[in-house]
């Protein structure tokens, strides 16, 4: 089957699993987490180095999920991958679940606790200068919001991830514009955000989230020797639930039993089409 | 009147030392780090305050500047902890223990990275320059997050036996020490230290004065100072505050019913409240909390400050009368 279509229908399984997941625990972030899941698709099975079977191998590529809240295709993915039982997607939330509403790493596949925004990209900056002193080939990669750019520590790590030179780091930004209280450019404005970064020091690639050939293009390509590698994915805060398709109040919305059945009908469709 | 000395220890002050426990800090991770890559020395500008110059110079592969961001100067930290490297954060306390907290919370403590942040110029080393610059918070928060310990050493022969100690210590650290020479409460280090364990310094039956850091002369010269108006003081050394030595508290209160707590920390969730937790709940005895009071700490140095709040021979031997008295 040809890559695209199979990461395209693989994306649709990760929203119809998480949707349950949110939809069956009564809590999540619904808008953000299907707004990265294209990203998170195109990662996790075209491009990461990762072993299930052995979650530590030291050669590993790293994955930080510095928006924390986006934590439901993770998981699904996770579970999807082998990293541990499908069925515990089901505990998701629930009173005593390794599955909180945030990365845990007593769960395998996991390196890092996170959930605080702002604190991805310095755990990678540390992930890779380590990288670079063990003259190790694995990359680091980390996913964060549109509004976390406003947490102070995003741009402290920028400045030292360019000064050190980590061509090994690529950070995602999943383009939303939407933030919980309403768009990031009536919030916090982040534009001329492009120029921000390149004249941070990175290379800044500018692509349509939801295109996984743009996805795939974007995450394969090589690096700027020295320089570290930054890509604004612009996507939709929602995407393929079309009621909940740049709605800010899907933020943390949690899908109604007729909503829910909606989706499945349409993630049904839209997986119909592929055919 | 029995007053024996348990652990090597200096009686009475033998003379001023020169030597800062930052210098300490420094040789000693210095030495360790020639033959252990892994060991990595993080500074925030800050390693000239450090005295880490000549390691930077010596080992510049291991020494990483992240420029004056703490938030990042801990994250990275826990980053490099994830890939096996044994970081050690070298910056100002009062800066790295709030500017850093939430990195030290999330990143350090509830990841359970292997990350050791040493926390220096601590307390009112800098005391001149304000209550930006003091750190008298920095213990009751580092107290209370999971899976952090909390550390402060009495001199710097108990500095470099605890750095020595925390190279194989597989758990996140917040260790705090002073910016100037400190007069040594042990003759050498050569006394039995161990993570977790109280050391009694001085037997005595009648009170026992609990310090930590740069306190725990203070107490050892007011125990002296006890003993000649007649009292059996117990000095005990908490140099572990996190994990508690719940035992040789208990012990102290229970054989010698009296208890004054001393420390270069605000009043409000230091040593005085975790020897306070302790006691209270499962050997009530006669209490009292010396530290810095619930104020912008007065200006001057170390000496002056203590002597201001009464962390003082004189202050705690008439603290120590009264606290008698009410037999």
């Amino acid at each position: 089957m040809d890559e695209i279509i199979r990461l395209k229908r693989k994306a649709i399984e990760i929203r119809r699993a998480l949707l349950t997941m949110i939809h069956e625990a009564g809590a999540g972030h619904t808008g953000g987490a299907l707004s990265c899941t294209d990203i998170l698709t195109a990662l996790f099975y075209g491009v990461l180095r990762i072993d299930p079977a052995n979650p530590k191998w030291e050669d590993r590529d790293r994955y930080v999920q510095s928006k924390g809240h986006s934590v439901e295709p993770y998981w699904a993915i996770l579970a999807d991958l082998g990293f541990f039982p499908p069925e515990e997607l089901r505990t998701f939330s629930r009173y005593g679940s390794r599955l909180i509403g945030h990365p845990n790493n007593k769960v395998p596949g996991v390196e890092m606790n996170t959930g605080a925004l702002g604190h991805g990209l310095p755990i990678s900056v540390g992930m890779a200068l380590a990288g670079k002193m063990d003259r190790k080939d694995y990359k680091v990669y980390t996913l964060m919001g549109d509004g976390e750019l406003a947490e102070g520590s995003i741009w402290e790590a920028a400045m030292a991830a360019a000064h050190y030179g980590l061509d090994n780091l690529v950070a995602i930004i999943d383009r939303n514009r939407l933030q919980i209280t309403g768009p990031t450019e009536d919030v916090m404005s982040l534009e001329p955000l492009a120029d921000k970064w390149r004249a941070f020091g990175w290379k800044t690639v500018e692509v349509d989230g939801h295109d996984f050939g743009e996805l795939l293009g974007a995450l394969r390509a090589e690096p700027d020797q020295g320089k570290p590698t930054v890509i604004i994915a612009n996507t939709v805060k929602g995407k393929g639930l079309s009621l909940a398709e740049n709605q800010v109040h899907w933020h943390h919305r949690v899908p109604t039993k007729e909503e829910y059945d909606h989706a499945m009908v349409e993630l049904t469709r839209q997986m119909e089409e592929l055919e | 009147m029995k007053s024996t000395a348990l652990a090597n220890v200096a009686l009475t002050r033998a003379g001023r030392n020169k030597i800062p426990n930052r210098k300490v800090v420094s040789d000693t991770l210095l030495e360790i780090a020639k033959s252990k890559p892994e060991v990595l020395v993080l500074t925030s500008d800050s390693r000239g305050s450090a005295l880490l110059t000549s390691f930077g110079e010596e080992l510049p592969d291991q020494l990483i500047e992240v420029g004056i961001a703490e938030q990042n100067l801990v994250g990275i930290a826990a980053g490099l902890a994830s890939c096996g490297k044994k970081p050690f954060v070298v910056s100002p306390a009062c800066f790295l223990s709030m500017r850093g907290i939430e990195q030290i919370k999330v990143d350090v403590a509830y990841s359970r990275m292997n990350v050791k942040l040493i926390g220096i110029s601590g307390g009112v080393s800098y005391g001149a320059l304000g209550m930006s610059h003091h750190s008298l918070q920095d213990l009751a928060v580092a107290r209370a997050i999971p899976e952090l310990d909390v550390m402060m050493p009495a001199d710097r022969f108990e500095t470099e036996n605890m750095i020595k100690a925390l190279i194989d210590y597989d758990r996140p650290v917040y260790m705090r020490i002073g910016r100037n020479p400190v007069d040594d409460v042990y003759l050498s280090e050569d006394y039995p230290f161990e993570i977790g364990k109280a050391v009694l310094l001085r037997e005595g039956g009648d009170l026992t004065i609990i310090a930590s850091g740069e306190t725990v002369r203070v107490a050892l010269d007011a125990a002296e100072a006890l003993r000649q108006d007649g009292v059996s003081c117990r000095v005990l050394n908490v140099h572990t505050i996190k994990p508690l030595d719940e035992e040789a508290v208990l012990k102290a209160a229970a054989e010698t019913g009296a208890i004054i707590t001393l420390e270069e920390h605000s009043i409000f969730g230091g040593l005085g409240a975790a020897v306070a937790e302790v006691v209270s709940q499962h050997h009530p005895v006669r209490m009292r909390i010396l530290g810095i009071p619930d104020e912008p700490a007065v200006t001057g140095n170390t000496l002056q400050v203590f002597n201001h709040y009464g962390i003082s021979v004189e202050n705690v031997r008439r603290v120590a009368g009264n606290l008698l008295a009410k037999d």
